[in-house]
């Protein structure tokens, strides 16, 4: 089956690590110019040939307080440069700018991990020309070093950036903290620009070295630094929520992986950090020191840092301003790259990962998980760094409430497959938790314990019963786009609404 | 069910998102408010859905109906309707001993029995009788936040102004034979105030204590429920006694303290509470 600006040559999912590449293009870039400083995009352009069918990439470290990915759009549209493919590692609802430029036919493809907002559902009602790629955070660097995507301009938003090119997130009136998405970009895209509101003389400390960056352009700002902030950023008030993060924090201590030198990882979101919150108190009562966490670091896991019960923090990604502070002060808050993130052909953090705790939109009686689309099939998200980490971890934990709103989380069969289940190991809602039969060893371990075991089918009854069960979404022919597990291949396609 | 009452969660009857959701916070009682959380004009909204709940849902936790007090115009309806539901008692606010008899004959034909709520300076005296009137009335709970309006005083954290209410209500409770419930901990944001208030109220004998909001449950079932070390200690006592039966001992010592009935008894009781609360496997 083809897909309109998809490679025609894909495979599709057939199991986690099948599909491996071993052959990687080895970054050559080595720009010791000193004269990179250009007055503005225009004297860019005129510099720099712009061509249709470009391909142009972000990143999404500023979130939702970009400015960059928009300016940079408006000026290429002014120059009425078409058939555009957007590489950005995420898409939030600021970047809604992008929406008549998708309409006119600018910007006909768009890769990224996560989308929301205006973007998703213009890409949802089917008005990109080619499709969207949804890919994970480890897979967008497989992607640029493998050569499945060649970034013909990489426009870094860079907090502070010196006249030779070496570039931090750390500082600066923007700093938005690790720059981990952006590596891969200044490594191998063709040219690399760096959009900074904090051009300094020299830098004795960089995250990206000048050697890869090839223009460097002043701007009034590149962001809001109150929008980069993730969207949740306190634990959860929601007894149900803290019930589940309850219940995960005792799963964690039974698990049998719970031991000095484990490792963590836990999104923003406020059960995640209710999560952290509980496990700090168990670790503090049992006397257990972690050896790193790792992913989009909140002000949680800093605190933990800073009281010594992990010994390091990797950072790709800071979700609030007390990480951003953090790792300019802590030299055990380290900034790594997407790739050493996550990338399945990287000898990646992930891989060494005890615990992970994930969130899913839907699970599936396989435990696969849907982090993708709504419930209703409206694009509203994506993988971001969630197949990757399950892969990785040895327990992997998808926490959420049964249902919500009446709208259950546990389906006959998920709308998008995002992570498949083969690598889900216990889902834990309010009214018990279920473990997938893969895991035997987990169950014969939490059995002994008081943690209220269910199969998955036994949750799904139970929410059936209160809510009932939804009527099932009817989905158009069309294909537009294709949902990439970690290894390149084809997990599950995105359709367009029946209307 | 677990027949224990170390908490007891208010949820009001007009959220059905909370109603729907009763048993999934571990208080081991529920309360169904038609009273003080309902606003007047959702009195009869507010009794239709929770009779509807409880017709509908099995809930895995005891289940109690807070109707509106005896001399309201809501008292009747609210009787009528809940008598005819599978809830397990009925909480009757302001109690006294004529409105526990009213009520003791309308639910005669059922198997539902009285939780009296004692929130005045009169129920705080009648007590005695109040509990005696009727043989369906099965325990207490005391409400600290009228009773305080009724005496006139300021409610206070520290709860010295109830405190000779709640050792009379206790007392009188256990010479009856009858359970007693300790009053909410109004302010759902200090948890190490509700712990202090929840361990006062469990040293001077309440076995149980009522909560309004579910994030407090926890700390309540902690504070009601054996420690690993006291389940251990229990379990030495056992052992000791039924070495000294060998022995043809009347009376031991453990750990250089004499060992009597009255700590066997408590020994059994806190294992006996283990076991239900699935501390203890065997």
């Amino acid at each position: 089956m083809e897909i309109l600006g998809y490679k025609k040559d894909y495979q599709l999912f057939n199991g986690v690590d099948l599909n491996k590449k071993t052959k990687f293009i080895t970054p050559q870039k080595n720009n010791q110019s000193k004269a990179k400083v250009k007055q503005n995009l225009n004297d860019l352009f005129s510099e720099i040939e712009l061509k249709d069918g470009m391909t142009l990439s972000f990143h999404h470290h500023l979130r939702n307080g970009d400015y960059v990915l928009n300016f940079v759009m408006q000026e290429i549209a002014r120059r009425k440069v078409k058939d555009i493919t957007i590489f950005a590692s995420s898409l939030f609802p600021i970047h809604a700018p992008l929406v008549p430029l998708i309409e006119n036919g600018v910007v006909t493809s768009i890769y990224a991990a996560f989308i929301s907002g205006p973007v998703a559902s213009a890409i949802s009602e089917g008005k990109l020309q080619k499709c969207v790629i949804m890919h994970t955070h480890g897979g967008r660097a497989r992607l640029v070093e493998s050569g499945d995507v060649t970034i013909d301009i990489a426009f870094i938003a860079s907090p502070t950036c010196d006249k030779l090119g070496n570039i931090t997130g750390t500082i600066g009136k923007s700093a938005c903290g690790s720059l981990g998405y952006a590596v891969t970009d200044a490594l191998y895209a063709k040219t690399t620009v760096a959009l900074t509101d904090n051009l300094v003389t020299n830098l004795d400390s960089y995250e990206i070295d000048k050697k890869y960056i090839d223009y460097i352009i002043s701007v009034d700002s590149i962001g809001d630094s109150k929008g980069i902030v993730s969207g949740t950023t306190q634990i959860t008030k929601n007894p149900l929520g803290l019930k589940i993060a309850r219940l995960t924090t005792e799963i964690i201590k039974h698990s049998g992986y719970f031991k000095n030198g484990f490792s963590f990882q836990t999104g923003a979101g406020g059960i995640s950090l209710a999560v952290s919150y509980y496990l700090k108190q168990l670790m503090l009562e049992e006397d257990i020191k972690g050896s790193f966490a790792s992913g989009g670091i909140t002000g949680y896991l800093v605190d933990m840092l800073e009281n010594d019960l992990f010994e390091k923090l990797y950072d790709v990604q800071c979700f609030d301003l007390e990480a951003v502070r953090s790792i300019h002060e802590n030299r055990n808050h380290l900034a790594i790259s997407a790739s050493k993130y996550a990338n399945i052909n990287d000898d990646c953090i992930v891989n060494d990962l005890d615990f992970v705790i994930l969130g899913a939109t839907e699970i599936d009686l396989d435990f696969n998980v849907n982090v993708t689309t709504t419930s209703t099939g409206e694009i509203m998200g994506g993988s971001g760094g969630h197949s990757d980490t399950a892969a990785g971890a040895n327990v992997t934990i998808v926490v959420s409430q049964l249902f919500n709103a009446r709208i259950p989380v546990i389906k006959d069969k998920v709308i998008c497959k995002t992570t498949p289940g083969e690598t889900i190991d216990i889902l834990v809602t309010e009214r018990g938790i279920a473990i997938n039969p893969l895991r035997k060893d987990l169950y014969e371990r939490l059995k002994e314990t008081n943690l209220p075991i269910k199969s998955i089918a036994e949750l799904k009854a139970i929410s059936d019963n209160l809510i009932g069960v939804p009527e099932e979404i009817k989905f158009a022919d069309k294909i537009i786009g294709v949902v990439e597990y970690r290894d390149g291949s084809v997990i599950d396609f995105l359709y367009k609404k029946s209307k | 069910m677990s027949n224990l009452r170390r908490s007891i969660l208010f949820i009001p009857g007009n959220n059905p998102g909370m109603l729907q959701n009763a048993d999934v916070f571990d208080a081991d009682s529920v309360i169904f408010d038609l009273e003080d959380s309902v606003s007047l004009d959702e009195k009869d909204s507010a009794r239709l859905l929770v009779k509807e709940v409880l017709d509908t849902i099995n809930f895995n936790c005891e289940i109690i109906v807070r109707i509106n007090p005896f001399d309201t115009p809501f008292y009747e309806d609210d009787v009528n309707l809940i008598k005819n539901s599978n809830a397990n008692l009925i909480l009757l606010p302001k109690a006294s001993c004529e409105s526990v008899l009213d009520l003791t004959k309308r639910l005669e034909a059922t198997k539902i029995n009285i939780m009296v709520l004692i929130e005045t300076a009169m129920g705080v005296e009648q007590v005695f009788a109040i509990l005696s009137s009727s043989e369906r009335c099965k325990g207490l709970m005391i409400g600290g936040e009228d009773l305080c309006v009724d005496l006139n005083c300021p409610r206070t954290k520290a709860g010295n102004e109830i405190f000779y209410a709640r050792s009379r209500l206790v007392n009188c409770a256990k010479a009856l034979n009858k359970f007693v419930i300790d009053t909410p901990f109004t302010d759902t944001n200090d948890e190490k105030g509700l712990i202090v208030d929840t361990k006062f109220a469990k040293s001077l004998g309440f076995i149980g204590k009522a909560s309004i909001n579910p994030r407090q449950i926890y700390f309540i079932n902690e504070v009601f429920s054996p420690t690993a070390l006291e389940i251990k200690h229990a379990k030495r006592i056992i052992a000791a006694k039924e070495s000294a039966l060998k022995q043809g001992l009347g009376v031991f010592a453990l750990d250089g303290k004499m060992v009597d009935l009255p700590i066997i008894k408590r020994a059994e009781s806190l294992l006996e509470t283990s076991r239900k609360l699935g501390l203890i496997k065997e």
